[in-house]
This record gives C-alpha cells, sequence and structure tokens, in this order.
C-alpha cells in the first residue's frame, strides 16, 4: 500500500487542439508504461472493490490494474479478456466516469483511478503481443453441436457471439454492410476510435471460431425465420438503432443538410475524408451547423472541423448542463474550436434556386419548469428568430429502430416505439429462440451497455441450449 | 467477392452482368434493387435488378460517372467485392387489366421483370420504352415477348418513332381505359409521363433513384418527398405514386455532388485512359 494517497490521476497526453483539428489521427494518445504504472500504482485495491459493480461486463478491475502495478502485462491482458472481448474499444469509448470510475472509492477524496486509460493501455499492449491474445489455453472451437445466429456485428454481436465461441458454440454473425463493426466503424470517429482497432478486435472474435458473413440484410437477404430453419437454434438480434430522425421543419431536404448517421457514415465508414482516392463524396463546406446535443453532435461537428469547416456551429435547444454529450467530449470539441449555440432552436431552412441550403433560422430559448425527464423545458422567446448563413446542416436528434428486422420476424412482440420487447436481464423476446440487445431492444444508448446486453443474452442463450 | 459469371454490351456504354448471388436471386422480386462496391475504395451505388436465374442476379447499367466506368472495364470471370440485397419494397403487382409500362434509357432494363410479372399475372401489357437514339436502344425482343403490344420511341427518330415516350403514353390512354401506369427511366422522363397521365387520372408508379449510401434506411442520404411528406427511397420505395412525388426535389439532391463527380471522373481518366 502507498503510504499516502495520490489524489490525482496521471494525465492522458494528447494532441495538440490546434494540430488535431486539421487531421483524423487518434486525439488520445494512450499512456507510457511509466505512466501506466504510476496510474495503476494509485490504486488502494479496496477489499470491497466497488469499481466493478460499475461495469456492464464485470471486468474484474482491481485485479487487472494490480497485474498492472506488478509490471505483469501478459496476466492483465488475460484478466481483460476473459470478460471483455473488445477492451480497446471500451478503454477509448466507455463513459468511464458513470460507471466504474464514480464508483471508485479514490473520487471520494480525489481523482477517482483512470481506469479507462489503464484498460486502453493493457488492451494496445494486448495488440501489440498477438502471441499473448492468441492463447487459448485448452479452449477449443464448436465443441458444442449447436449452431447460434447473430444478427448485426456491433458492439452487442460481437460480444454475444465471442462469449458463446469461448463456450463452444458454432456461430456465425450476419452483417448488413460491408465491413464488421457496427457503428464502431460507421458511427464512431477515427480521431476517437482508429478503425484498425476495431478491426483487429473483430479479428480477435474470429480467431474463436466465429463466422462473419457480410452484406447480410437480415429481413431482405434472408429472415430471422429462416435461419432458425436453417440449422440455427438461437438467434440473437442486435441489428442497432437505423433510421436517423429529422428535425421536421421546411428546407430539411435541402441539399447540404445531412443526418449525422449520414455524415459520419461518409465519413468513417467510407472514408470521404480521403476523396478522392477513396470514391464517396462529403460536402462539408466552410460553415456547419450541427443540431443536437449528444456525442454523435460532438462527433459529426469535429469530423466537419476536419473536413475542412472554417466555423463549426453546434445549435442545441437546452443548456450546457442538459447536454447529453459526454463532458469529456464536450471539452474536446470546445478546445478545437467548435462553437456551442445554446438555447437556440431552428425554425426552418433556408435554399438557393439550385436547392442547396444557404442559410437557417432560428429562434432563442429559455429555460421553464421541468419537464418528465427532469430537465427543465426549454420555451421559444417570442421576437428572437435569426438567420445565420451555412453551407451544412447535420441533424444529430438521435434515432429511431429500424423496422427492417423486427417488422420481418413473425412473433415479435415490439414496443410502441418499434423496439422488440426485451427482457433486461437476459435478453429474451417474445419468442423462445430468439434474444435481443442493444438499441433494437433499448433504443439508443452506449457501446457498452449494448456489450453488457450482448454478454447476457450468451449466458442465457447457453443455459436455453443446455436445457434444451 | 461476388464474381461476374457473364458481361454482354447492351448498347453504346450500357453494360449488362450477371453475378453470382443466390442469396439475393432466391428472394429478388421485380422493383428491388442491389448495392454494390466496386473494391475497397469504392462506393456504394444502387442498381435495380433487371432479372435473375437460380444463382445469378442481373444488372445492367450505364457508364456515367467514375463508379460505372470503372465497373465496365470488368468482364465474366471478374469480381465485384460487394453486392447486397435485395433491397426496397418490391413493386405491387396485381391482376390489374389493362396496364402500360414505360422504360426510358437504361430504365427499360428494370421494366422487363415488371412486364414479365404482369403478364403472368394475366394483365394485357402494353410496353413503350424508349432511348435518346438507336444505339442507346436495347432489349426490344425481350421486353417484345413479355408484351401484348409494344412501342418503340427515338429522341431522334433514329429507329422506331421519332417521339419521346409520353406521346404514344398519351395517345393510349385517349385511345383506351387503362387500369395502371408504371414508369422507370430518368427522372425528367418520370415526371412527364407522370404528368401525361394525371388528366386520366390513371394510377400510375415511379421507380425512384436518389443517391443513396447504405441502401438499408440507415443514413437518409435517399430522402425523398411525397404527398408532402419526408420518406426514405431506400426502405420506403423506390415504388411511389408520381401523383403525389416532388420530382424537382428529387433532380436537385441528385445534382448534390456533381462537382465532386466530375473531379473523381477527371482523374480516373486521366489515371487510366482509355484505349
Amino acid at each position: 500500500m502507498p503510504e499516502k494517497l495520490n489524489l490525482n490521476r496521471v494525465p492522458m497526453p494528447r494532441q495538440d487542439p490546434k494540430v488535431r483539428r486539421g487531421n483524423f489521427d487518434e486525439v488520445a494518445l494512450g499512456y507510457t508504461e511509466e505512466q501506466a504504472l504510476e496510474e495503476a500504482g494509485r490504486c488502494i485495491q479496496c477489499k470491497k472493490p466497488s469499481c466493478k459493480e460499475g461495469c456492464p461486463v464485470n471486468v474484474d478491475i482491481p485485479e487487472f490494474i494490480n497485474a498492472v502495478r506488478e509490471n505483469n502485462m501478459r496476466e492483465a491482458v488475460k484478466i481483460l479478456q476473459s470478460k471483455n472481448s473488445l477492451p480497446a474499444i471500451c478503454g477509448r469509448v466507455c463513459p468511464q466516469e458513470t460507471q466504474c470510475e464514480v464508483k471508485c472509492n479514490l473520487a471520494k477524496k480525489g481523482a477517482p483511478i483512470a481506469i479507462g486509460r489503464l484498460e486502453r493501455y493493457v488492451a494496445d499492449w494486448g495488440r501489440a503481443h498477438p502471441e499473448v491474445t492468441a492463447e487459448r489455453e485448452g479452449q477449443s472451437f464448436s465443441i458444442v453441436d449447436k449452431k447460434v445466429a447473430v444478427v448485426g456485428s456491433g458492439p452487442a454481436g460481437l460480444t454475444c457471439a465471442c462469449d458463446l465461441a469461448k463456450l463452444g458454440y458454432a456461430v456465425t454473425i450476419f452483417e448488413a454492410l460491408h465491413i464488421a463493426g457496427g457503428v464502431l466503424m460507421y458511427g464512431i470517429p477515427e480521431f476517437r476510435l482508429p478503425k484498425e482497432i476495431v478491426q483487429s478486435e473483430v479479428d480477435y472474435v474470429k480467431s474463436w471460431g466465429v463466422d462473419i458473413k457480410l452484406n447480410q440484410v437480415i429481413g431482405k437477404t434472408k429472415t430471422a425465420d429462416e435461419i432458425l430453419g436453417n440449422g440455427f437454434e438461437a438467434v440473437f438480434l442486435a441489428p442497432g438503432a437505423g433510421a436517423p430522425m429529422f428535425l421536421g421543419i421546411p428546407g430539411e431536404n435541402l441539399s447540404g443538410i445531412y443526418s449525422a448517421n449520414e455524415f459520419l457514415t461518409r465519413t468513417n465508414l467510407m472514408k470521404a475524408y480521403l476523396f478522392p482516392e477513396y470514391d464517396t463524396p462529403i460536402k462539408a463546406g466552410k460553415r456547419v451547423a450541427v443540431f443536437g446535443g449528444g456525442n454523435v453532435a460532438m462527433d459529426a461537428a469535429r469530423c466537419a472541423l476536419r473536413l475542412g469547416a472554417s466555423e463549426v456551429n453546434i445549435i442545441y435547444r437546452r443548456s450546457k448542463i442538459e447536454m447529453p454529450a459526454r463532458a469529456e467530449e464536450r471539452e474536446n470539441a470546445e478546445e478545437e474550436g467548435i462553437i456551442f449555440r445554446l438555447l437556440t432552436n431552428p425554425l426552418r431552412f433556408i435554399g438557393d434556386d439550385q436547392g442547396r441550403v444557404v442559410a437557417v433560422e432560428c429562434y432563442e430559448m429559455e429555460l421553464g419548469e421541468p419537464d418528465e425527464s427532469g430537465r427543465r423545458r426549454p420555451i421559444r422567446k417570442p421576437g428572437t428568430e435569426f438567420v445565420t448563413e451555412i453551407d451544412t446542416a447535420i441533424i444529430a436528434l438521435g434515432t429511431r429502430p429500424n423496422p427492417i428486422v423486427p417488422s420481418t420476424t413473425s412473433r415479435l412482440k415490439l414496443t410502441k416505439w418499434g423496439t422488440i420487447i426485451t427482457d433486461e436481464a437476459t435478453g429474451r423476446t417474445s419468442r423462445d429462440e430468439i434474444w435481443c440487445g442493444g438499441d433494437m431492444a433499448t433504443g439508443a444508448a452506449t457501446v457498452i451497455s449494448a456489450m453488457g446486453a450482448g454478454k447476457r443474452a450468451a449466458v442465457s442463450i447457453d443455459s436455453y441450449l443446455k436445457s434444451g | 467477392m461476388y464474381s461476374i459469371t457473364s458481361r454482354e454490351d447492351l448498347a453504346s456504354g450500357i453494360y449488362l452482368f450477371k453475378v453470382e448471388a443466390e442469396d439475393i436471386a432466391k428472394k429478388a422480386k421485380p422493383g428491388q434493387f442491389i448495392i454494390l462496391r466496386m473494391d475497397d475504395k469504392g462506393e456504394r451505388i444502387p442498381l435495380t435488378i433487371a432479372d435473375w436465374d437460380e444463382k445469378t442476379v442481373t444488372i445492367v447499367f450505364m457508364e456515367v460517372g467514375k463508379t460505372t466506368q470503372k465497373l465496365a472495364t470488368l468482364s465474366a470471370g471478374d469480381s465485384i467485392a460487394d453486392f447486397v440485397g435485395p433491397l426496397g419494397q418490391p413493386t405491387e403487382i396485381e391482376s390489374f387489366g389493362r396496364v402500360i409500362v414505360v422504360g426510358g434509357g437504361v430504365g427499360i432494363a428494370p421494366i422487363f421483370p415488371l412486364a414479365r410479372e404482369l403478364k403472368r399475372k394475366r394483365n394485357t401489357v402494353i410496353s413503350i420504352i424508349g432511348s435518346r437514339n438507336k444505339d442507346l436502344l436495347f432489349w426490344e425482343d425481350k421486353m417484345r415477348s413479355v408484351s401484348d403490344e409494344i412501342i418503340v420511341t427515338t429522341d431522334d427518330g433514329s429507329y422506331g418513332r421519332k417521339a419521346l415516350v409520353t406521346q404514344p403514353l398519351k395517345e393510349i390512354l385517349e385511345r383506351e381505359k387503362i387500369q395502371r401506369v408504371f414508369a422507370v427511366g430518368p427522372v425528367i422522363m418520370m415526371k412527364f409521363c407522370a404528368a401525361t397521365t394525371k388528366p386520366f387520372d390513371v394510377k400510375t408508379m415511379v421507380s425512384l433513384n436518389p443517391i443513396m449510401v447504405d441502401g438499408t434506411g440507415m443514413c437518409g442520404c435517399c430522402r425523398v418527398e411525397v404527398g408532402g411528406e419526408t420518406k426514405f427511397a431506400c426502405v420506403d420505395g423506390p415504388d411511389f405514386d408520381a401523383y403525389l412525388v416532388d420530382f424537382d426535389l428529387l433532380m436537385m439532391r441528385q445534382r448534390a455532388y456533381l462537382d465532386e463527380e466530375k473531379k473523381a471522373l477527371e482523374m480516373w481518366e486521366k489515371s487510366c485512359p482509355k484505349s
């Protein structure tokens, strides 16, 4: 035990904001070995660690941090990977400050242990030492003579597939896009989560014998019912959130107005930032307005900046406190020069004779009494309308469930929002042989909550198939 | 990878590929489309399905930009990186009675399986196929084989009747009672087909072809306005009631990347001069 508690965490080296706003390279640079050891050294190894309780996939946090303290990275990788198949991803995109880190006992007195940064360090060490991550210690593939299908290769699907494969099932993932990873590939930008890292974690899942079939739109190419009729005994549906929401105001279909999904998909999945080397174009323009206050809005705004915009405004109808984005992401955006126009709401888009957006008319809001979400309700301030010239607008209001999977799977019970009714503890749906997890069960949420759902479904599928 | 089993040069700058894609072939219905991505750096483009058999899906495309020019360099035995579908809603096909199908330019390809299915459902099928000139015309014989009557037009009169497709369309509607019209082709043609049938109040369906990315309802790039409502052509369509479609908006949205398309094409042509 250290003599005295160190209440300050080791800062994470990051690219300078002035430099990084001009490139798509990763913003956070990761700990060095020295920094990792120093940060791990702050952990007091509580007898009753509460950090673990905060982790949706139950990572043995004190144990892996202890291995780091002892500079036994091999052991740290093993501990991490036993619960989390995608640690390099989680170490980068999990909201640790509201999960494990908020529960850290040091948080009562000072800065909690930087669990996410240590997870990232260990996972990256593991990627640099493939011989360690490849060790299987007597486990072999497909030892259970049962086939399980997973629909979607995002965080929920990959986690469920990998856990089932580790239990010996023959698992096939059906992915609609041309590459595996789901939102990790199309949504989260390169500078927060390099695509090479996503693919190396996908490769880890594949190394357990998981077969990933690309270009399979379940509900179109084949249905979940057909999969079940084709030798698969259980299906886990994790097709993701799907359909983007729009503002529903005049002029919204002018050219130059993107959903955040489209803007990010073009940029990240299709690599439009490398146009014309890559064929998919994107038009960010010089003046960009992003509507919304979540992480996706921050991602879109920061992408627009990197695509060459000179002025990016985030337009949000409430105030900063109500913003759903992680504080860290908001700060990153601010540092890079993104302008926040709070308590502002759009009224209509204005186009030119070519049908391109050239301006947006907005009005100001003020906060009234709290609404059912507990946040103060924004109210329109009369007479505050103003027009701002823009080249591009990005709508980041969230998504609705894509109906393709639920509407083509027979006898599935849905909620009034179109999500699949799912038991949170097990992932079970109204059909015995179908499970669901991720955004299709909960509505838009986080990578790690989707992974937690994938994990719980894997446990439930295992017990169902064992009893059957 | 999806293997091209055969290639046919149908007309000047218009090519046919049969692509091995058994899963899609089993499910394909008239009116649906596929999305393809040629290679790792390629864009995703939608193409309406022109035909299928047990194992292959037929696509017909015209050279217009970089992707289609690159595609045109492929031959039988070559492969396409990604090929996904069938996407979109199938065309609603019933026993309507007497129907007209209009195919313009490369739009002749997708109306073939549509006309065939209409015929199979015992409709009287009157086909109008048109192109700018004789060199761009294809599948007259195939269309004839599934039509009770066929009219061929060219804009310049180099083959068939010198007319736009809307002229015979109007004449037939004046001549007899038609239960339904289907029009597939350039947006401007579909817009004028709608204007032509409107006075006769015949339900007219068009197949819209906006720019798409994923093709599964995820991005909203393909949004169109139909009856004042925003629809996603990829999942709600591509077929819509022609009287409700905002064609002008569609044309403007199709031009959103004109500069970029030009730039990409120029660079491609420079790097790979045609022999």
